[in-house]
């Protein structure tokens, strides 16, 4: 219980650091809002105005608490641009970023726990050492360039999709799931690697363990040792491992929603910031770095339900 | 133990239903998917309605007095209207006027209210919402220009049908400004997120960074449109728009480069015509050494603007030569295109009269997301080699060049395009004179702030049209800047689309669009 509750005030406290961070980096860039919406024709006093309308001209601290207490309260405020209420953009976009996060983390899972085990425990040389070098070599290529590559070939040459020719899920839910399973494996590539690598090792380590060589001299078949006693113990850090990716595939479709299009919240952020739309920038900021506390947390939680040793330490 | 069951239990089961929607997913990839999206954007089955592809959202405002991109005036061109409208040959005909005077003196202009104007949401248009989207505009358009020129409206009443606009001063381009001031309903608060106005074509729905779409006004007063809608598909990047176009996926995407009409693949017809800006190497003629004339003159001796061309876009674009595009028939003078024929020895010579024997270096800031310009920047950087000028090109993003370079000065030369917000000439010139607050490059020059506001002030227009060919001879004798092009605009349009026209401003009218049987 203790526990929890100083996980939920870290969370408040990190929440509050990065919207003051991020407020104050909007200080700091050259050129405000009214730069932007009014463009080059504007008189000096359509811009004072605008500035005075959008409160733009109060002090820093003024505004930072403003926004901070209609936060507090659930009001996200009103975009510049667009003149929408944030919570109804992000009510939009936030599905995409959700469905493209949950389709990559189960890409990795799926993907990466069979083979892991797989090639964990080979008794082949060959084999072994060819999943390290290609393990290797995927982990290395950058989301974005899977993405990119996969829409050169398997979009310009193989015609197989059409780049950019997102369907919302408001329109179709399976033609968005559809287009959403390439950016998710462009994600997910390099996580499975990496996972496949841990589990990898992490099964060696546990053959090597003694417990391993006494259940062999009891005359446990190999592939029941595996099954029985190595894998659960091999799984652990697997299991943080996976959890903590689940943070990271979201921030990795920052980069995948621009090169495939996706307008999610990724796509929005980028266009805000130099939009300099700044309620729209905050109330992104807050949620994704919301995300990433929330998933430590669980994933600290995993642990500890999966290897209850910790809970004694 | 039992907890290690059960997670691990959580984990078979999340693989099954993976392992099942990816057995779902990975056949839609694979077989009926591809080809049923095909189907869908194929070109045989178009339903009367087209894709457009933009490059940019419409993220300024939708209000027609607060929106500022060119990409957003572009596409609501199709939905608002003024009294009068231009056309395609750079006219004004009318358009929720069904006529209208000017008096002898140039004083008192009388518009007649066209019968059975509708606006898009129902209610007839009358002489009170015409003044009031008088008042509105004057009050609140962030276009300067036209707020300037309404400002010199003593009177607007109404009789019966016709409106009666009285001016302190007659001014030839007022019906240019009239065209600004687009008609909208009395009392209606909504126009930045529903717009509604008179055009042809009424605001449906928008999606942020997805979709804009439009329909038929079933009620337009005119000639309906043929199409009856119009989805325009946000890109808000070039590659991605173009990779959609080449997969034959969209109707019409405009403002391509050449590179990209050499890649074109898909069997659509390609236009050209020109984007209407005028692309220069803005000097700031405030800063040394482009407060020197012979410095600026040689910078245009040493810029070969055919080459540059030839290079950019295997010479398709304009030559310009003064702060005119050709689409304004009147003004342009292509001779001043010619007034600096490319001449390294004598631009030499200049810099040396100038005390810049050793040439010099200075910096060509250049907003990033505008291609073109950087493009352009980079040839330019090339050919000032040859006369020992060192310049140093610096991307910035749109809005710091907006802040830095167009609002605060702070910069030494620039590449950019300026357009005209309204079809006249002084939507060009203005800013060049000494204490507009658009100027942005600082030019001073006294002949030429008397040679403007005689234009201005100029009853007679034959008259008035010498003075602004006056204006233009100035900025090119002094080298106010290194003019370089109008560029090319490249339309890409699937082959039975017909009707598309070029405009003399940047807006694509989708009302003369049609399929051909």
């Amino acid at each position: 219980m203790k526990y929890i509750v100083k996980k939920i005030c870290t969370l408040i406290i990190t929440l509050f650091i990065v919207s003051l961070l991020a407020f104050l980096a909007f200080q700091i860039i050259p050129g405000d809002p009214t730069t932007e919406l009014l463009g080059t024709e504007a008189t000096e006093e359509a811009r004072q105005a605008l500035r005075q309308e959008l409160g733009l001209d109060r002090p820093v601290l003024v505004r930072y608490w403003d926004w901070l207490s209609g936060f507090v309260m659930g009001d996200m405020g009103e975009s510049y641009n667009y003149r929408m209420p944030v919570s109804e953009m992000l009510a939009d976009k936030l599905p995409v970023t959700a469905l493209l996060t949950l389709l990559s983390f189960i890409f990795t899972i799926v993907l990466s726990i069979p083979l892991g085990i797989w090639a964990g425990s080979t008794r082949s040389r060959a084999v072994d050492l060819g999943v390290t070098v290609l393990d290797q070599v995927i982990m290395s290529v950058p989301p974005f360039f899977v993405g990119m590559l996969a829409c050169y070939l398997l979009g310009n040459v193989l015609k197989l999709f059409v780049p950019g020719d997102f369907v919302s899920y408001t329109v179709s839910w399976s033609k968005c799931l559809g287009y959403m399973i390439l950016p998710a494996l462009a994600i997910a590539i390099p996580r499975i690697a990496m996972t496949v690598k841990l589990l990898r090792s992490s099964i060696h380590s546990q053959l090597e363990q003694d417990y391993v060589r006494t259940s062999r001299s009891r005359g446990s078949s190999r592939g029941k040792i595996l099954r029985r006693h190595v894998l659960k113990n091999a799984m652990i850090p697997v299991i943080s491992f996976l959890a903590v990716s689940a943070a990271e595939i979201m921030t990795g479709s920052i980069i995948i929603e621009q090169v495939f299009t996706i307008p999610g919240v990724s796509r929005l952020l980028l266009a805000s910031i130099s939009n300099r739309d700044f309620p729209v920038v905050q109330a992104i900021v807050v949620v994704m770095a919301a995300w990433i506390v929330i998933v430590n947390f669980a994933a600290d939680l995993l642990y500890q339900l999966a290897d209850p040793r910790i809970r004694r330490l | 133990m039992a907890v290690i069951k059960r997670i691990l239990a959580v984990f078979l089961a999340m693989a099954v239903t993976a392992g099942l929607l990816c057995g779902c997913g990975g056949t839609t990839t694979q077989n009926p998917g591809p080809s049923d999206e095909t189907t869908d954007s194929s070109r045989a089955d178009h339903g009367n309605e087209i894709t457009v592809g933009i490059a940019q959202d419409l993220d300024d405002s939708l209000d027609p007095n607060l929106m500022t991109a060119a990409g957003t005036r572009e596409v609501m061109f199709n939905v608002f209207e003024g009294l009068v409208k231009p056309n395609s040959d750079g006219d004004y005909v009318c358009a929720v006027a069904s006529d209208y005077e000017k008096s002898e003196d140039g004083l008192t202009y009388t518009f007649t209210l066209r019968d059975g104007v509708v606006f898009h949401n129902g209610q007839s248009c009358t002489t009170d919402d015409v003044i009031y989207s008088f008042e509105t505009c004057a009050a609140t358009s962030v276009t300067s220009a036209v707020v300037t020129a309404l400002s010199a409206i003593t009177d607007i009443s109404a009789q019966g049908n016709t409106i009666t606009i009285t001016l302190s001063a007659p001014n030839p381009d007022f019906i240019s400004y009239v065209s600004s001031v687009y008609i909208m309903p009395k009392g209606y608060t909504e126009q930045s997120t529903a717009p509604v106005g008179t055009g042809p074509f009424r605001f449906v729905s928008r999606s942020v960074q997805e979709n804009f779409i439009l329909e038929r006004n079933e009620d337009y007063y005119g000639e309906a449109a043929k199409l009856d809608k119009v989805t325009y598909k946000i890109y808000e990047d070039n590659n991605a728009l173009f990779t959609a176009l080449n997969s034959g996926a969209l109707d019409l995407v405009a403002h391509l480069t050449i590179d990209q009409v050499n890649n074109l693949s898909n069997g659509y017809n390609v236009l050209e015509g020109t984007m209407n800006l005028v692309q220069a190497l803005y000097l700031n003629n405030a800063v040394e050494p482009f407060d020197n004339e012979l410095v600026r003159q040689a910078l245009c001796y040493a810029v070969d603007v055919d080459s540059m061309l030839e290079f950019t876009a295997e010479g398709h674009g304009t030559k310009l030569g003064s702060s005119m595009y050709p689409a304004f028939g009147k003004y342009f003078d292509p001779a001043l295109a010619e007034a600096y024929p490319y001449d390294v020895e004598k631009a030499k010579k200049l810099l040396a009269e100038a005390g810049y024997e050793n040439g010099f270096s200075f910096t060509i800031t250049v907003p990033s997301n505008y291609q073109p310009h950087v493009d352009t920047a980079v040839v330019l950087v090339e050919q000032l080699k040859a006369v020992g000028i060192d310049a140093q090109i610096q991307q910035v993003e749109w809005n710091t060049w907006l802040t830095e370079v167009y609002g605060n000065r702070n910069f030494e030369a620039t590449v950019c395009g300026f357009d005209a917000s309204t079809l006249n000439a002084s939507a060009l010139l203005a800013r060049w004179v000494s204490d507009n607050d658009k100027n942005m490059i600082n030019y001073n020059n006294a002949l030429y702030d008397e040679t403007f506001a005689q234009a201005q002030s100029a009853a007679d227009e034959s008259e008035q049209t010498a003075l602004y060919k006056q204006c233009l001879e100035i900025l090119s004798d002094t080298a106010a800047n290194v003019y370089l092009q109008d560029l090319a605009d490249f339309v890409a349009v699937n082959p039975e689309l017909q009707g598309f026209t070029f405009y003399p401003l940047y807006v694509i009218d989708m009302s003369c669009l049609y399929f051909a049987d």
